[in-house]
């Protein structure tokens, strides 16, 4: 896994239905609820499907991959956090362009990301008393040179 | 659906507004501001506190950030010692109109006969020109929680990130320049200057809105409203109660309270458009006039790309075509089909949260608004507040 530079970073407030989003990182696994009687993906994670009302509802790993449906370069500095500046991004996944994240996209820089770009989740370790936290981050998807 | 049942709007009027002094900063007491304000509303429609039975307030109790909320409904029902049969107030409503849009529905019912609503910020004072305080203090403790953690990880705490994210989005599918997105601070300031209450009032070019500094792409610092000290109040009178007002009461003809969309930043089906999209679908089912109907537009402007939007929503153009719409300026400015933010907006006037948009409709509407008055005697105003994830609009009228 590819090793970023770790900033401050607001974390999160772990709870029984957040917490394999936030730790999926730990296996290298980025998951989102998904029903498992209709399919559905559920994000932010609720306990009853959203499309058959089915409580038979679980984590499942994605791919990883998504798709960058927007960004903006941020040049404010709001808060500690990234160096200035930062790509804030929203990407689709692979498996449902419904399901989305806010992230940020790492590995490049700001001049080169793109609208539509393929990226892959890379994740951020935070070592925390209240139990650790792993942040996906995306960046571009480099082809392999033949 | 709504068409077979009598519309509460019917019974709704407008016969009341008022505001506090309004600055960038002026250090006075906030709950000072929100009574000066509520006097000046009630004066305004010829009553008197005692005359008043219902309150409503957008946001309510509500830690969101410093200065965002002057008062309390309960501050003020105590303040003025009104004696109430209805109040309400909430962050969780159709926009920052939507505290006007319950009393409306309060005096329908017949819950009350006369409701105030106000709407008090003092960013301005209690930002203190450091900027905006880390947040949750800053503190390395601090946890997100609710939707903030699928932000604030990320180092997005801001509107202006999320925002800016729409923007950019329908600036790729739509070709949208930042050179049409001027034209909405240029607009606003250039009626601001008209508006001595307003907080920029110097002229403001393409140059320097193209020079000013980047916060996130495509949003420079002109692109974000001003954050202001001052409080905004109404009057919503019940129909039988509306008459013999010092001024013509302006009757609410129609609002937009539909939320159909995911209520979220991130997870909204079609990045280019927001939550304004179902408001104001919701808005025109309830009424029969059309958009071409509207003489004058006050449109929610916390950050520009927010009120290209609501253009679009609100059916002025085709989603897509809010660019070319408002490219030059010529025809959202005093004299062109559709003057829009006649006062300044939220990017001149000052960040007075949704409220001041209503006041300067009623205000149009009377023919009140002196260097800035709108010719021709406008007789139907549009209030649009509210972006991203909740919104809501009023339709209102000189009777």
């Amino acid at each position: 896994m590819t090793e970023v530079a770790v900033p401050f970073r607001v974390l999160p407030h772990l709870t029984d239905r957040t917490a394999a989003f936030w730790q999926g990182g730990e296996s290298g696994e980025l998951r989102f609820h998904r029903c498992r009687s209709c399919g559905f993906w559920l994000h932010p994670p609720v306990p009853i499907c959203s499309a058959c009302g089915s409580s038979d509802v679980a984590p499942e790993a994605v791919s990883g991959r998504a798709r960058v449906l927007t960004f903006t370069t941020n040049y404010q500095a709001w808060m500690p956090g990234p160096e200035l500046p930062y790509v804030v991004a929203i990407v689709a996944i692979e498996e449902d362009p419904r399901v989305r994240l806010t992230t940020n996209i790492v590995g490049c820089s700001p001049e080169e990301v793109r609208i539509d770009m393929p990226v892959e989740v890379v994740f951020e370790h935070h070592p925390d008393p209240d139990g650790d936290i792993w942040i996906p981050l995306f960046m571009p998807i480099r082809e392999a040179s033949s | 659906m709504t068409t077979d049942i009598e519309k509460f709007e019917r019974r709704s009027h407008i016969t009341g507004i008022g505001q506090s002094e309004i600055g960038r900063r002026l250090y006075r007491d906030p709950l000072a501001l929100t009574i000066e304000a509520c006097r000046a509303a009630i004066t305004d429609a010829g009553l008197k506190p005692e005359d008043i039975d219902g309150l409503s307030t957008y946001p309510g109790m509500l830690d969101g950030g410093p200065g965002f909320n002057g008062a309390n409904a309960t501050e003020v029902q105590d303040a003025m010692r009104l004696e109430l049969d209805w109040f309400d107030s909430g962050v969780e409503t159709s926009g920052q109109l939507g505290s006007v849009i319950k009393a409306c529905m309060a005096v329908g019912a017949g819950l009350a006969n006369h409701v105030l609503c106000f709407r008090s910020v003092w960013e301005g004072s209690a930002q203190k020109g450091g900027g905006r305080p880390p947040i949750g203090g800053g503190g390395a403790g601090f946890r997100a929680s609710g939707s903030l953690q699928w932000t604030l990880p990320f180092a997005a705490p801001s509107a202006a990130i999320w925002v800016a994210m729409f923007a950019a989005r329908h600036f790729h599918e739509f070709g949208t320049t930042r050179e049409q997105l001027a034209e909405i601070a240029l607009n606003g300031r250039r009626h601001a200057a008209r508006n001595p209450h307003a907080i920029y009032r110097d002229p403001l070019s393409l140059d320097d809105y193209m020079a000013a500094r980047m916060i996130s792409w495509p949003f420079c610092l002109l692109d974000c409203d001003v954050p202001c000290d001052g409080a905004t109040a109404f009057v919503v009178s019940r129909d039988e109660r509306a008459k013999d007002t010092p001024h013509p009461a302006i009757r609410v003809e129609a609002v937009g309270t539909a939320l159909r969309g995911r209520p979220s930043w991130d997870q909204f089906d079609d990045l280019t458009t927001m939550a304004n999209r179902d408001a104001a679908t919701h808005l025109w089912s309830r009424t029969d006039l059309k958009p071409a109907d509207v003489d004058v537009a006050q449109i929610y402007d916390g950050f520009s790309f927010l009120a290209l939007s609501w253009l679009e929503a609100l059916g002025f153009c085709k989603v897509g075509e809010g660019g070319p719409f408002i490219a030059g300026g010529e025809r959202i400015s005093l004299e062109g089909e559709l003057p829009m933010n006649t006062h300044g907006g939220q990017l001149s006037a000052g960040r007075l949260h949704g409220y001041g948009f209503l006041h300067e409709a009623v205000l149009q509407l009377r023919g009140d608004a002196g260097p800035r008055q709108v010719a021709g005697s406008p007789q139907v105003a549009v209030a649009a507040a509210g972006g991203g994830n909740t919104c809501g609009c009023l339709l209102v009228c000189r009777d």
